[in-house]
């Protein structure tokens, strides 16, 4: 078929000559090459003693933010739920109660948050579709586990640490 | 047959077993290591100081894994398939010289386990046996896969075993014997072999990296083709005897290539050196002059093994029947014109 | 002790070669087969032919039968498939089986229980004695069975080659 651009390039093979029929000296200069490599500088990491960086876009482990007050922020309006294209979040609403206004920022929250980390892609929509940025990935890697129960992950893994310095 | 005679063979075939192992051990670990090196890696180190252990630990994973015999299979030739294999790799190096003679008491004792006057092709012979391993269990697998790689390995190691004794004979040409022990004396001090038989060496170092299995003429456990090639069946320590055959017959090639080309034991201003040892150090300084000769050739084998490509079947039985045969015959008629001339002179 | 020796090698060839023609499978029988060829080597080293075992153990043992098992694993024969004879079969093999004993006897009858040979020359089969006699005395014979060898090289390359004309 005839090409629509003139970007195709036909290789031309010429004809090898005796030094390169031979193969013994491109076997050679294989070798000198793969021994170069035994000297240069090892790119391994040693993981679990020494972690590489993540990068400033890097999206983990989920964690649910509090104000500055130390209260949740989120209100359990179901738009990460919605947004999530592996339906990996699940929550159940409650309503505040009296007293507990230390705890909650609005009048609604979330009694169960669940993310199911096996079927979470990583792909941040629900931190996109947060109207209270109560959501955020950016988490460490989410470690392994023996059972898949194990991997559905609650609000006592996903909700950060309370500011107990500033309550006191 | 005095008792001291068989107590000095029985204590050195004990050191020669203990330290093919060991080697052959040890080899898997440089394997890793070196690979690790080559690809800007560090291999395995977890495992004891720099994985000192690492081969320790392979080895108990090997034992406590399950055994799976294949239920269609014939089960007695299923386990003499790697028993033969570990057997015949362990059989070679009982006619390697491993050194001069060594005076113990007022006793001449030999460090080589028996010098017959065929030792070269006594190792021939060894060699061509190793085949049986792998092809009794290939085919005991009863699984076209294990079958398909038993049937390359056939047709691999019986293609080179032909330029592999065209090369030795170039050798025998000039050495005038047969017997491994007086070649190694031949090559005394920097006498080696390999000034004398340049392209005899380059056939057999060839060739046995295709006797051995190893890359890149490592299709009959071609895993992109064949699963696993004749293995693919096995498992726990069967696999493990497999593997462990093929460093030992590394380790048995690297011995036999030291010993034809490269002086064996022999090694520049050894003469100096053994007066000012002793009759009984000597000889074993000797010993690890060999035995470094032949990390050296592992070295090799496992760093063409990180560098070349593996060969397509046809580029394989090409290069064993349609160059290395008579470029072989070229090095015997070279050798033999050229040892006429030098007689006539 | 050498005597005994031999008999208990002798016991264990025609013990190996028996079970060769017994065993059903043809890959065991092959394998019987190279046990029996192993014993060979075993005898030629009781005979001081040191030279003669080593390549028996070679060619025989590290070669020849390879290939041997090399087609019959290819062949993927199976007990079923040999299949049952027919009576016409069965009795011309008893027949020949008969003649051949009839054949056996009356030979071995005919001979006289002849004397141990004794050897001029105990190092007959090392390699340098064995060398020498080949390439002067029986050099003649020697270079015409290469020669022979050598037309069945050529024989073998033609068959394998294509015809050029059909390409």
């Amino acid at each position: 078929m005839e090409p629509l651009s003139n970007r195709k390039k036909v290789l031309e093979q010429k004809p090898m000559n005796f030094w390169e029929r031979l193969y013994l000296p491109a076997i050679f200069q294989g070798m000198i090459i793969t021994f170069r490599h035994m000297f240069k500088k090892k790119e391994t990491v040693f993981y679990p003693e020494f972690q590489r960086e993540f990068s400033e876009n890097w999206r983990g482990m989920h964690s649910l933010k509090r104000d500055e007050e130390g209260r949740e922020r989120c209100t359990a309006c179901g738009l990460c739920a919605l947004s999530c294209p592996a339906e990996a979040i699940t929550m159940i609403a409650a309503e505040r109660q009296k007293g507990e206004e230390a705890l909650y920022r609005e009048e609604k929250y979330a009694a169960v948050y669940e993310i199911n980390m096996l079927r979470c892609i990583f792909c941040g929509l629900c931190e996109e579709a947060c109207p209270k940025e109560a959501i955020y990935l950016d988490g460490p890697i989410v470690p392994a586990d023996y059972l898949r129960k194990d991997f559905i992950y609650g609000k006592d893994k996903l909700v950060e640490e309370p500011l107990k310095l500033q309550q006191d | 047959m005095e008792l001291a005679f068989i107590i000095e063979k029985f204590a050195l075939i004990l050191v020669i077993f203990v330290i093919s192992l060991t080697i052959a051990a040890y080899s898997t670990l440089a394997e890793r290591k070196i690979a690790g090196f080559l690809q800007d890696r560090v291999g395995p180190n977890r495992a004891g100081p720099g994985g000192m252990f690492q081969p320790l630990a392979d080895g108990l994973k090997m034992f406590f894994k399950e055994e799976i015999i294949p239920t269609e299979s014939s089960t007695a030739l299923f386990i003499l398939g790697p028993s033969l294999a570990l057997f015949t790799s362990f059989l070679g190096s009982a006619v390697i010289p491993w050194g001069q003679d060594v005076e113990i008491a007022g006793r001449m004792v030999s460090l080589q386990i028996t010098d017959i006057n065929v030792g070269m092709l006594y190792i021939f012979g060894v060699v061509s046996l190793g085949v049986y391993g792998i092809m009794i269990g290939g085919w005991a697998s009863n699984n076209k896969f294990s079958l398909m790689g038993a049937v390359r390995a056939a047709s691999q190691n019986i293609s080179y075993e032909i330029p592999m004794g065209l090369s030795i004979i170039a050798l025998l040409m000039s050495t005038n014997t047969l017997s491994m022990k007086e070649i190694a004396e031949q090559q005394h001090g920097i006498n080696w072999n390999i000034f004398y038989q340049p392209l005899g060496f380059l056939i057999f170092l060839v060739c046995s990296f295709a006797e051995t299995n190893r890359t890149p003429f490592d299709l009959p456990e071609c895993e992109t083709e064949l699963v696993g090639g004749y293995h693919t069946e096995y498992s726990g320590f069967k696999m493990g005897a497999y593997m462990f055959a093929e460093y030992l017959n590394m380790f048995l090639a690297s011995a036999v290539m030291s010993t034809l080309y490269f002086g064996g034991y022999n090694y520049p201003g050894m003469d100096w050196v053994n007066e000012m040892a002793g009759s009984v150090i000597g000889p074993f300084i000797g010993m690890g002059v060999l035995i470094l000769k032949i990390f050296a050739f592992i070295f090799l084998f496992m760093w063409v093994r990180w560098t070349v490509p593996r060969f397509r079947y046809d580029q394989l039985m090409n290069l064993g029947w349609k160059i290395l045969i008579p470029l072989a015959i070229a090095n015997i008629v070279i050798t033999g014109i050229v040892i006429t001339i030098f007689e006539k002179l | 002790m050498s005597i005994s020796l031999f008999y208990f090698v002798a016991f264990l060839t025609i013990f190996f070669a028996l079970l060769v023609i017994f065993s059903k499978n043809p890959v065991h029988s092959v394998l019987y087969l190279i046990v029996t060829f192993f014993t060979f080597t075993l005898h030629y080293i009781m005979l001081n032919a040191q030279f003669l075992a080593i390549v028996n153990f070679i060619v025989y043992m590290g070669a020849i039968m390879v290939l041997f098992l090399f087609v019959l694993m290819l062949l993927n024969l199976n007990e079923g498939s040999i299949g049952s004879k027919s009576n016409l079969l069965k009795m011309v093999g008893v027949i020949a089986g008969m003649c051949l004993i009839i054949t056996l006897v009356g030979s071995l009858r005919a001979l006289d229980t002849s004397d141990p040979l004794v050897l001029q020359t105990q190092d007959l089969g090392l390699v340098k004695n064995l060398g020498k006699v080949l390439f002067s005395k029986f050099l003649l014979p020697f270079e015409i069975s290469s020669i022979l060898l050598l037309s069945a090289m050529i024989g073998a390359v033609l068959l394998a080659k294509k015809d050029i004309k059909q390409v």
